[in-house]
């Protein structure tokens, strides 16, 4: 049974190092298709590391040497003929902080697709269309069809936390990462995001990590905990949250430890 | 009645409260102090320039006049006006900053944007830092060894205007890294992450978020340029030349040319019996052009500002 599950992304054997410091152990991990799984842990255990190799953005971020493997979709990222910005383009990810850019809610939208297509491809009905959907998809059309004008910074966080979305989504990406997307929210705008990352479960492999254990709950079907740089259990969220296997686990998530 | 709790003590803090105490009046006084000696500087800083100012239309008033810019000096330059000075200035500027902008710009883009943090990342950055600091006379030494005499350009407006690019150009590439480093992290972080590439990036989000940066730092560079002496007397400026009144096309590349700051420097100890208004005068157009440059650089950062999309 398990075999015919579709994985989006799998690691085997991953280790990274931030200069001398190992951020990253033996990190051996599949990850569903479809499915919103959560990274929890202790700060500085790894999560945002993890959730930043899937696109291999770290590697922006100073000296970083990864060993292992990571698939994504079955294609080795770290084979020569990746080409970042197309992987890039397949895997999106939205930051603990919104950052719309300085430019208009409806070029914050298009601008992926103005990355990714040759000048003046993308006709002017066209790209109308796409913004609707997409700012459709996030439930921020009613809000927004009137303002699409104005500069996409000047918006509430809520609003700007979800147009981070709205931007990945005319790229077609198969996984969305999220790091701490609601940790700068509000409790009500907490709840506005996660429902839309519930109804965006399905349509795209969501990975996002979080401190916030309840969040974790709510909107997560996997969870995998980690403990400085390893993969401690990853399994269901229920089973995680109810009858953890590793003492580990229970003890974070019974707040003896964080 | 247990209900009245007010006691004595209570009361006298009640009586107190919300007024001022020592400490308050303390720091009332340091805030007075602070305030007022910031003011002073701000005026101190002020005052003198107005002064100058002043003073210069004051002693130049008798000789501004149309004629006074569009003829050349005459008579030994006891007379006449400064049009072969003030069109060799504009020469001098506009072709050092045709060649340092877009270099420096182009520079520091990449300094700031592709670069790794590495050791010769390093000591490019120390180097443009020494540079920026080095005395304009030696930038003229060095012109006159690498472009009048190595390149053969001979003193030249090609040679002066070269020799001043090299001047102007650590400071436009340590103001524009500036400009840059100034546009937050989270820009590129958000460009990244869909797939754009660093140009995209450069191209669509750091650039335009720059741009009045950028500009103002070579603004600043205008000024420098067209009031240093030393590199171009070595290189391509001077003492006297005639050209056709009213021209702008007057001077070829590779001619001598006049130059304000230089003509401003004879005219005041070289030359004797120079009526009193004449090195005022040129100092006021000297000061007029460019304040001219100047006004060119902010309509052009508030066009450009207006043309971003949103």
């Amino acid at each position: 049974m398990s075999n015919k599950m579709q994985f989006s992304i799998e690691t085997k054997d991953l280790n990274l190092w931030y200069a001398d410091f190992q951020a990253l152990k033996n990190v051996t991990v599949n990850i569903k298709d479809g499915l919103i799984t959560s990274l929890i842990g202790p700060s500085g255990c790894g999560k945002t590391t993890l959730l930043r190799c899937f696109n291999r953005v770290n590697e922006r971020y100073g000296y970083v040497t990864t060993t292992g493997e990571i698939k994504i979709l079955d294609k080795n990222i770290y084979d020569e003929d990746v080409s970042l910005p197309e992987l890039r383009k397949a895997v999106g990810m939205v930051f603990q902080r919104p950052n719309p850019l300085p430019i208009s809610v409806y070029e914050n939208v298009v601008f992926g697709l103005r990355i990714h297509s040759k000048n003046r491809e993308l006709s002017k009905a066209k790209s109308d269309e796409i913004v609707e959907k997409a700012l459709t998809e996030v439930r921020l059309w009613d809000d927004l069809k009137d303002k699409l004008k104005t500069k996409a910074t000047t918006l509430q966080l809520e609003q700007q936390q979800k147009l981070c979305i709205a931007r990945l989504l005319p790229l077609k990406p198969q996984v969305i990462l999220m790091d701490e997307p609601c940790s700068a929210l509000d409790s009500e705008a907490t709840l506005a995001v996660e429902e839309l990352m519930r109804s965006l479960a399905g349509s795209y492999t969501i990975v996002i990590v979080t401190h916030n254990m309840a969040q974790a709950r709510r909107v997560s079907d996997e969870c995998i905990f980690m403990l400085l740089g390893e993969i401690m259990e990853h399994d269901r969220t229920q089973t995680i949250f109810l009858t953890p296997q590793n003492p580990k686990t229970a003890d974070y998530i019974e707040g003896r430890y964080g | 009645m247990s209900i009245n709790i007010a006691t004595g003590a209570d009361q006298g803090i009640t009586v107190n409260r919300f007024t001022e105490t020592a400490i308050v009046r303390r720091k009332k006084l340091a805030e007075f102090f602070a305030r007022g000696v910031f003011l002073l500087m701000t005026l101190l800083m002020i005052v003198p320039l107005i002064l100058i100012v002043g003073y210069l239309f004051y002693k130049a008033a008798p000789i501004l006049s149309f004629d006074f810019i569009f003829s050349n000096p005459a008579r030994g330059m006891r007379a006449g006006g400064i049009w072969a000075a003030l069109l060799g200035t504009i020469y001098l500027v506009v072709i050092s900053l045709v060649i340092a902008a877009p270099i420096g710009v182009m520079a520091a883009v990449y300094l700031n944007e592709y670069a790794k943090d590495n050791w010769f990342t390093r000591i490019i950055n120390l180097a443009v830092v020494n540079l920026a600091g080095v005395p304009s006379i030696v930038h003229a030494l060095f012109g006159l060894g690498a472009f009048v005499l190595f390149a053969g350009m001979g003193r030249s407006i090609l040679a002066a205007s070269l020799t001043l690019a090299i001047m102007t150009l650590p400071v436009i590439i340590a103001s524009t890294k500036e400009a840059l480093g100034a546009v937050p992290a989270a820009f590129r972080e958000a460009c990244w992450n869909v797939g754009a590439t660093r140009w995209q990036t450069i191209r669509g989000i750091v650039l335009p978020n720059s741009v009045s940066g950028i500009l103002t730092g070579i603004i600043l560079q205008v000024s420098r340029a067209a009031g240093e002496t030393a590199p171009i007397m070595f290189t391509g400026a001077v003492f006297y030349k005639a050209i056709e009144e009213g021209n702008v096309f007057a001077y070829g590349l590779l001619d001598q040319c006049m130059a304000l700051s230089m003509h401003l420097f004879t005219i005041s100890t070289q030359v004797p019996g120079v009526p009193e208004a004449l090195p005022f005068g040129t100092a006021v157009v000297l000061l007029g052009t460019v304040l001219l440059v100047n006004a060119v650089a902010i309509v052009l950062r508030v066009y450009l500002r207006s043309r971003k999309r949103w």
